[in-house]
């Protein structure tokens, strides 16, 4: 097999790679603000659930929860899986395990809040959602943004996770063509495709904390 | 109607509005107010009405209730017992000792009668001076964008602060985010404007300049009431003061009555103290 044969191989798997940090990232932004309002919710049982939530996510491995979403229509309903079933698991896994872990970030984020801002805005005639929209979330996403860096970061990684339920992402096209070609080049290019991307988002996330920089508290 | 047509007038109109009020009915009035925190109690029974262009110092030691009474009249804080009105818009009354408050509506309305300075200026560190003076005009009243803009403008000569329109808080000393602050609240208009201390936060020379300010919106007959460690301005600019005490009013007058001849022996031994 030439090196071009190998990658031009991986960079198809590295597409998939691609669609599972995408679609998460898609997903669990946004989920994971409702999950963290939610969370802080003055009703009581919905605080508590999205607490079990977030412990379960954060406490058990993203590789079981992939079997568990990918298992469970059929042992909880009796539903005949399919093809498309394991893509489906994964991203769905995907996205709200991420989502808990962004969901704390911004809870953090959003304690961290000075409360004369709600003040102002509330003496103001702002209703709730103006404020959290106008005034609260974008001091927020500043303030989290080191942080949400680290989860994107990972996040890229965590996607070769997916191999073992068997989505041909990356890193199993590199396994496969490893165990069939018995060279270890695979490997090393994938290790190189996975740094490049992330050299790639360090770079973007540094450009965003600079655009943000034009104030501080 | 009458909400709607001071709503309109600006602050420069406040004299003219003074005069329109045919009703007389005091712009703010909270009567046997009581609020405490836990077992502490805070204010009781506080009554202070105030009248269309009067412009009141509240003054006192620290703990004393001041700011907890401002942080009740601006609906920060919820009365225990008492009653609140801004001009006959009643948004609490006293049920059997409680405070029973208004609907959404109703409290809704009030906000859009008065306004507050803070202490701590509370200004939106990520908005400019502009953005920071005509958001809410534009997203709470919904005014158009360049009506807001042209006021904001001009608020912002008012208040010396030419060549800050596009600078963000962090870039203006404490006076002029103070002042920002001011015109943050003047842009809504409000029927009265309420300061905390408005320049505990600011050296001497940065007090001054947010002093003038207040001084000129009290020659526009400006309602206005001040928490204030500063005599000599109470002195200067208050029509009334007002001295409070553990949670009472314990004298009020001109300022000439209460800080050159109080007649209550507290009143002198504060007076005393911060002399020296």
């Amino acid at each position: 097999m030439t090196i071009q044969t190998m990658l031009s191989m991986l960079f198809g798997g590295f597409q998939t790679s691609l669609a599972i940090f995408a679609l998460t990232l898609v997903g669990a932004l946004p989920l994971g603000v409702l999950v963290a309002l939610a969370r802080q919710s003055r009703i009581k049982p919905l605080a508590w659930l999205m607490r079990i939530y977030i412990s379960i996510m954060r406490g058990t491995p993203l590789m079981l929860q992939m079997f568990a979403i990918y298992f469970a229509p059929y042992y909880v309903f009796g539903i005949q899986l399919n093809p498309g079933s394991k893509w489906t698991a994964v991203v769905v896994a995907f996205i709200i395990n991420y989502a808990a872990y962004f969901a704390e970030i911004y809870r953090s984020g959003i304690q961290s809040i000075p409360r004369g801002q709600y003040e102002a805005a509330e003496v103001l005639g702002y209703t709730g959602s103006q404020t959290f929209v106008r005034i609260v979330l974008p001091q927020v996403v500043k303030r989290i943004l080191p942080a949400m860096g680290n989860e994107v970061i990972t996040l890229i990684k965590d996607t070769s996770l997916a191999f073992s339920i068997g989505v041909a992402e990356m890193f199993s096209t590199a396994r496969a063509i490893v165990a069939s070609q018995v060279t270890m080049l695979p490997f090393l290019f994938a290790a190189g495709i996975y740094w490049v991307s992330n050299f790639v988002i360090e770079s973007l996330l540094a450009a965003l904390e600079h655009r943000l920089d034009y104030y501080h508290e | 109607m009458r909400a709607n047509a001071a709503q309109q007038a600006g602050p420069a109109d406040a004299a003219a509005k003074g005069q329109g009020a045919a009703d007389g009915l005091p712009v703010v009035s909270l009567c046997h107010v009581r609020k405490s925190f836990g077992e502490v109690p805070v204010l009781r029974d506080i009554t202070l009405e105030v009248q269309r262009g009067e412009v009141v110092a509240i003054i006192g030691a620290s703990g004393g209730g001041k700011s907890t009474l401002l942080r009740c009249a601006t609906l920060l804080e919820r009365m225990d017992a008492g009653s609140l009105s801004y001009a006959g818009l009643e948004v609490a009354r006293d049920e059997g000792g409680r405070a029973a408050y208004a609907d959404k509506a109703t409290v809704r309305e009030a906000r859009s009668r008065f306004g507050l300075v803070f202490q701590g200026y509370n200004l939106f560190p990520h908005w400019d001076v502009m953005r920071n003076i005509c958001d809410a005009p534009e997203t709470v009243q919904g005014r158009p964008k360049e009506e807001a803009e042209a006021e904001a403008r001009e608020l912002v000569r008012r208040m010396g602060l030419e060549g800050c329109e596009r600078k963000v808080p962090c870039e203006l000393s404490g006076g002029q985010q103070q002042r920002v602050s001011i015109a943050r609240a003047l842009a809504m208009h409000p029927d009265v404007l309420y300061f905390d201390e408005p320049t505990s936060a600011l050296d001497p020379q940065l007090t001054s300049e947010v002093l003038k300010v207040i001084r000129g919106l009290a020659e526009e007959h400006m309602t206005m009431v001040i928490v204030t460690h500063e005599m000599a301005f109470a002195r200067d600019v208050a029509d009334r003061v007002v001295f409070m005490d553990e949670g009472r009013i314990v004298e009020e007058g001109t300022p000439e009555q209460v800080l050159v001849h109080p007649t209550q022996e507290r009143t002198r031994a504060f007076l005393a103290h911060g002399k020296d």
